[in-house]
């Protein structure tokens, strides 16, 4: 066991994928040498080599596009974006080939690949750089995507995205990259892809998130128990494409309250479709409206005013205190 | 015989089209080459001139059975798309693309390519699909709708034509990426027209291609269309070729209506790329004869008066003289293999008629290899439907 951040525990990830599947090469900007912006990829290319651990030109469309290319004949690329801003001049291939190759070939074909790209806010980043679009990938049929929370799950999710035979979009929450540390077990690890996981029970209100918004999650859920004798469930999606609504909805059946908190923008994001599903299968045990507590439908804020518009634990504890008194 | 990109070969007239929207015929070149474009150096490989003439010593040398084969192809993809024109105009066939007068870049971009090597078509490339092993039943079904009809055939390496103008062409370099990984000596052919080559994603691929060294040969059939846009409205440059000079890939322009120049620029590329030399570009100047689709009505944009000069550039016919000359073909032997083709399409349409068998209860199944709780919940309700709507 190593106490291991995020970024260590992915590039752990990599380097196991790297060294027990021949097929399995990564490709990015600045990955090589420089180890990749956030060093994700560290000392990759200098083990396994500049054909396995590729410095691209500087285009995401073609990085992908290329990814995919590979994949169809037989390998299985990881491809880092460097942020998810960027990820935008890759949709056109993310769309028309990574997506959609498997079922326009009926299976034929299959883009075993993984698009990695960090995400969300809270780094006092420029413009562009702390965006979290997951809801285009949810959105999108034939991809799958997956959202870290902590170096342990990193890498077990990681290592699952690059054994599935479909493409994955890792979404990988950069406020978390070195915020804390975790043990990380030295013999491989994996987590089944569109598996929810309940990481505190309660029977009071259910708390759904991801990625980085876990951690406000769960110092809200600390200080209902402690301050308000409020007993919150909190359930972490990780993967949000395919959605693991069931264990959601099971655990709303019994609390009979549901807030969804994530960092992405609220209208048709994660947090509309959780609502919507847990509308359809618990309508009859809620006891009070479901509410989502989000990024707001504005572009995402420059980085001076960025911590008045990430959701915070204060505004998952405000929520849930409305929620026990609604009627 | 190699591209080479450091040739000095006199420069070509230039063309004074941009005003037209015209594309006139690359020029007779003054000897057999295919030396690379040098900016402000356009040359273009011709070996077959608009009567059918071969210069003495520009004879590539092909065997019979080569030439006789890539003349029946030719046939027999015209064949095709007249039959596909009239089953459209019946209401048999969807929206479909014609390639007339289009065959000799189809046929020779994936004349020399084998089983192992892969090709990424655009949608114009029929032609090319039959030889690569795509049956016109299939095909058939893919402009008439049915899915299977994008499935590519069990033994050929293709990717399905892609629709989204360019797509096709970085997975096609990445493919190239692959082989040269896997240390394979094959090879890919992506097709794309001038349009096409407006596209960031066409640029990005040169791009990495060179850089990577990928086996990958670009062909850029320049038809000087794109449905309403005449070339000039989609470039100032004089060549589509010398593009590829930019990116440090050797590049060629090809009179895309002359069989034999085409056959002997793929081969030299397939070539480069198989011996470790990395990626090629051709430029194919050809000209899209008749729609864009059958949606489509040029006469709204497109003085037809401008088509008539490439009737006479007709690659088939040009081709067939000289084989007439050579003593491979006589008149009675041009009908009868025109005739065979027809043949081969009519039973091609009776057994697209026989076995084209629309799948709704299919729509789920090959969009994961690992599918999902979401996916089969739906299902179940669109089962529900069609059970109530009684489709099978």
């Amino acid at each position: 066991m190593a106490q291991l951040t995020m970024v260590e525990a992915l590039n752990k990830a990599l380097d196991e994928a790297l060294r027990e599947d021949e097929r399995v090469c990564l490709m990015g900007q600045d990955i090589g040498v420089n180890g990749g912006v956030f060093r994700v990829t560290k000392d990759l290319q200098s083990t396994h080599g500049t054909d396995r651990v590729m410095d691209t030109p500087l285009a995401e469309c073609g990085i992908i596009g290329t990814a995919v290319g590979m994949a169809v004949h037989g390998m299985r690329p990881v491809a880092e974006i460097q942020f998810s801003g960027f990820t935008m001049q890759a949709f056109d291939q993310i769309e028309q080939n990574m997506a959609r190759l498997h079922n326009r070939t009926q299976g034929r074909y299959t883009v075993s690949m993984v698009m990695r790209t960090p995400f969300g806010g809270g780094i006092r980043a420029v413009e562009h750089h702390s965006e979290s679009r997951e809801a285009y990938w949810v959105h999108t049929p034939g991809l799958k995507c997956v959202i870290p929370s902590g170096p342990r799950n990193a890498r077990a999710l990681l290592r699952a995205a690059i054994e599935c035979d479909d493409p994955v979009i890792f979404y990988e929450p950069k406020a978390v990259y070195r915020a804390f540390r975790e043990e990380v077990p030295d013999t491989p690890e994996t987590i089944e892809l569109g598996q929810a996981e309940v990481f505190r029970t309660g029977s009071d209100v259910t708390l759904v998130t991801y990625g980085a918004m876990v951690r406000p999650v769960k110092e809200a859920a600390e200080d209902l128990a402690d301050e308000h004798g409020i007993d919150a469930e909190c359930i972490d999606l990780l993967t949000v494409s395919p959605m693991d609504t069931d264990t959601v909805t099971e655990s709303v059946r019994r609390t009979g309250r549901c807030i969804i908190v994530h960092e992405g923008h609220r209208t048709c994001g994660v947090g509309a479709e959780v609502a919507a599903r847990v509308t359809e299968d618990a309508f009859e045990h809620l006891v009070a409206p479901v509410r989502r507590i989000t990024g707001f439908d504005v572009p995402f804020p420059y980085f001076q005013v960025e911590q008045h518009a990430l959701p915070e634990a204060d505004d998952i504890i405000e929520a849930v205190r409305d929620a026990m008194t609604w009627d | 015989m190699s591209i080479d990109p450091h040739a000095h070969t006199p420069p070509i007239e230039r063309r004074s089209s941009h005003e037209s929207g015209e594309v006139t015929p690359p020029p007779h070149a003054s000897a057999f080459s295919t030396r690379a474009i040098d900016p402000g150096r356009i040359e273009c490989l011709q070996i077959l001139d608009e009567h059918g003439n071969v210069e003495q010593g520009m004879d590539p040398g092909f065997t019979d059975e080569q030439l006789l084969d890539v003349h029946r192809a030719m046939v027999l993809s015209r064949a095709f798309d007249s039959r596909m024109l009239t089953m459209q105009r019946q209401g048999e066939m969807g929206t479909f693309a014609p390639n007339i007068g289009q065959e000799a870049c189809m046929i020779g971009q994936v004349w020399p390519l084998t089983k192992d090597d892969w090709f990424a078509p655009s949608y114009r490339s029929f032609g090319a699909q039959i030889w690569r092993g795509w049956s016109m039943e299939r095909l058939m079904k893919l402009w008439a709708g049915y899915h299977e009809g994008f499935v590519p055939p069990p033994d050929v390496n293709d990717y399905p034509f892609s629709i989204v103008i360019g797509a096709q062409v970085p997975p096609a370099v990445g493919t190239a990426m692959a082989m040269r990984r896997r240390k394979e000596a094959n090879c890919v052919v992506v097709n794309f027209g001038d349009g096409a080559f407006s596209q960031g994603a066409v640029a990005e691929s040169l791009n990495f291609a060179a850089v990577d060294n990928a086996p990958v040969i670009f062909v850029c059939e320049n038809n000087g269309w794109a449905i309403s846009t005449p070339l000039t409205k989609q470039t100032r440059v004089e060549s589509l070729a010398i593009r590829g000079m930019g990116y440090g890939v050797p590049s060629i322009r090809v009179d895309g209506n002359d069989i034999l120049a085409m056959m002997v620029a793929t081969r030299d590329a397939a070539d480069r790329a198989r011996n470790g030399e990395g990626p090629t570009l051709i430029e194919a100047v050809t000209y899209r004869m008749s729609l864009h689709t059958t949606a489509d009505d040029p006469t709204v944009y497109r003085d037809e008066a401008l088509v008539d000069p490439w009737q006479d550039r007709c690659p088939i016919r040009r081709f067939e003289a000289w084989l007439k000359r050579r003593g491979l073909l006589d008149g009675a032997a041009c009908d009868r293999i025109k005739a065979d083709c027809e043949a081969q399409v009519l039973a091609a349409r009776d057994a697209f008629r026989e076995s084209a068998e629309a799948k709704p209860r299919e729509i789920f199944d090959y969009l994961y290899v690992d599918t999902t709780v979401t996916l089969e919940r739906q299902k179940a309700e669109y089962f529900k439907r069609l059970d109530r709507k009684g489709v099978e």
